[in-house]
């Protein structure tokens, strides 16, 4: 096991510059003038530019330019200096202020999901054909159907404009109760996926040889189920949760640039939006890394979770 | 929870002139979208304290969902009990409430099934398992359960059951996970143990280990032993009597020496026939022709009819009626004195 990680561990640092270098290369080797992008619309006098040709290395031109600047961001970049952003601050001080509100944003919609999913999921499955399990379907299939883009400014306006019960956006310092909408919202999704998936492994579960074996044993009904049934199958369940989870500690761009959530996907957007290389570029290294290391968690939790797997 | 609880009825003796377990009748059908199954057609047969009985016959004869059903696990849907009585002590089991009959299961008439590896729990460890009942159903404390555990393991001959107590059934070999099975189902002492296909997924050497220990452990313990198989071989050495299952009925019923030497129903005997002999050479194997009967649609009259050497009118018309030979063996075939008679060795 310890081998395992140590190898996934490696693998991730070629993956990391490989996904490094690949988003630096689109950022910036499209750009026309990147002294006039940081300006905007404002004139750039001689000096300022000699000045940032120079800060940059502006004047190495052509592939080995760009490795150049590439290695001189790598260089920064691995003694943990994420840069400045075009703007003047520091990217990891954006970064600080965005990442607590995702961090909150995603355990809201990670609550929803398995509160709700995998509850209804369970309860869908053990009454298998009945009501609930044909109204689940038909709003999981729903919820699957509407993308993000249209589902979060319907929320948006029904309970946050047209029947005020939260706020409609949340703003800077968002507040516990201002961010319950968008992170149901940004629930939603995995929550239908959560209860399609504890649905389906619950009922192949309930057929099992082992539930004959524990009904011979003359287990209670709710042992049997809460125990032998729940544990096969959340296994699954977990590893989508620990997948999704790491999907959410990247931040939503659309559910926080609908409900003006100050988080991850929001400044990111916001730097894809107004060109910020070094900030696009820093936000993605950083998400890169979260990205490796959850899935490196689930498959670690996946090995604790079924003793069958093991990893040489 | 106490003792008591474990047995609801203080282990009322046996009514006199009545059987430990008597199974009387039993009808179930599988109502599937396609039709109903009729999967057993009939059952009876009953088993007395601290005896094998051997229930033999081929795959789809219904011989384990009869075991289920005494169990009350049958999957309903699709498998309903349709009539008939089992009645375990004199007390008819069928019409007991759920509760009553759960706690009957595992402590009263417990089971070991055919594939040890799908029939334990992937993902608790085999001492976990074996503990279960001891600790949710005898409210036995962890350390309690953990030295019967152990004493369980020995018992059932697991080499180091103390060091294996924490390994998963995937850790273990199809013979040991079989035994770890056994083990499971003598937890709460049972009176009566049915073992459905025991050894079936096994190799040969391990089949023969698995019924030494199932015979040494029904002696030592003075349980009952209903063991289910297709194999005839595996029964020679260890029942005290045999019920011959086919199509959902039983068709010969006979103490296991007697049936040996002269079968009195043609399934019976195509079945030795067609096991392979040592004495024997040079001959190809018998077999009994044409397939096991479609449970949707079962033939005529005698249900065998299709595939007997004897077959007569009267079999296509008539279904037979279990034939007394003496000594209380029984046989469905209305040429039953004569197949019993017809010996050609």
């Amino acid at each position: 096991m310890l081998r395992f990680i140590l190898r996934r561990l490696l693998q991730m640092v070629l993956a990391f510059f490989g996904t490094t270098l690949i988003v630096y290369a689109l950022m910036f080797a499209g750009q026309g003038d990147p002294i006039q992008a940081l300006a905007g619309e404002r004139p750039v006098t001689a000096a300022q530019r000699a000045y940032l040709t120079e800060k940059y290395h502006l004047d190495a031109t052509g592939v080995g330019g760009f490795f150049y600047r590439y290695l001189d961001y790598l260089g920064g970049l691995v003694q943990g200096d994420l840069g400045e952003s075009l703007t003047g601050r520091q990217i990891s001080d954006i970064l600080a202020a965005a990442w607590p509100v995702t961090v909150k944003l995603a355990v809201i919609a990670m609550a929803v999901t398995v509160i709700f999913g995998v509850t209804a999921g369970v309860i869908a499955a053990i009454r298998r054909s009945g009501v609930f399990d044909h109204a689940t379907l038909v709003l999981t299939l729903l919820v699957l159907g509407i993308p993000t883009i249209v589902l979060a400014p319907l929320a948006q306006y029904f309970l946050g404009v047209r029947w005020p019960v939260f706020p409609p956006t949340a703003g800077a310092q968002p507040s516990f109760y201002a961010l319950l909408l968008p992170g149901i919202v940004l629930g939603s999704l995995s929550l239908a996926t959560a209860l399609r998936l504890t649905r389906t492994s619950v009922t192949e579960n309930l057929r099992a040889d082992y539930v004959r074996t524990a009904r011979s044993k003359g287990l209670r009904r709710r042992r049997i189920v809460g125990v032998h049934v729940l544990r096969n199958s959340l296994i699954p369940v977990v590893t989508f949760l620990g997948v999704e989870l790491g999907n959410l500690m990247g931040g939503a761009i659309i559910t926080e640039g609908v409900f003006n959530v100050p988080g991850v996907g929001f400044n990111l957007f916001r730097g894809i939006r107004t060109e910020d290389g070094p900030l696009v570029v820093g936000i993605v290294s950083v998400l890169v890394v979260v990205y490796l290391l959850s899935n490196l968690v689930v498959d670690v939790l996946y090995a604790v979770l079924d003793p069958r797997i093991r990893y040489e | 929870m106490t003792q008591n609880a474990v047995r609801p009825t203080p282990a009322s003796p046996t009514p006199p002139g009545g059987h430990l377990l008597e199974v009387r009748d039993l009808h179930v059908e599988f109502r599937t979208r396609e039709g109903v199954a009729r999967v057993i057609n009939g059952v009876t047969y009953h088993l007395d304290a601290g005896e094998t009985l051997a229930v033999l016959g081929e795959s789809g004869s219904g011989k384990s969902v009869t075991a289920q059903a005494i169990m009350g696990i049958l999957d309903s849907p699709p498998a309903y009990v349709r009539a008939g009585q089992i009645l375990y002590q004199g007390r008819d089991l069928l019409t007991r409430p759920e509760e009553e009959r759960r706690q009957i299961r595992g402590a009263e008439i417990a089971m070991i099934f055919q594939d040890a590896l799908s029939a334990l729990n992937p993902v608790f460890p085999v001492g976990w398992q074996i503990g279960e009942s001891l600790r949710e159903r005898a409210g036995m404390s962890r350390a309690d359960a953990r030295r019967r555990t152990v004493e369980l393991m020995d018992l059932v001959r697991i080499p180091a059951a103390a060091k294996r107590i924490g390994d998963y059934p995937h850790q273990f070999s199809g013979g040991m996970r079989q035994r770890v099975m056994i083990a499971m189902a003598l937890a709460l002492d049972p009176k009566v143990l049915i073992a459905d296909e025991p050894t079936t997924a096994l190799d040969v050497t391990v089949q023969a280990q698995i019924m030494d220990l199932l015979a040494d452990l029904r002696r030592d313990l003075g349980m009952a032993l209903v063991l289910i198989t297709h194999d005839l071989g595996v029964v020679a050495g260890v029942a005290d009597r045999i019920a011959v299952m086919y199509a959902g009925r039983i068709v010969e019923h006979a103490d296991v020496h007697a049936l040996y030497r002269a079968p009195a129903h043609p399934y019976t005997k195509g079945l030795l026939e067609s096991i392979p002999r040592l004495d024997v050479r040079g001959q190809a194997l018998s077999s009994i022709r044409g397939l096991p009967p479609n449970l949707m649609a079962i033939p005529s009259g005698c249900p065998f009819h299709p595939r007997c050497p004897y077959v007569q009118q009267v079999c296509v018309d008539e279904v037979p009626h279990d034939l007394v030979l003496g000594d209380g063996r029984t046989s469905a075939c209305h040429f039953a004195q004569e197949v019993h008679d017809d010996r050609d060795d």
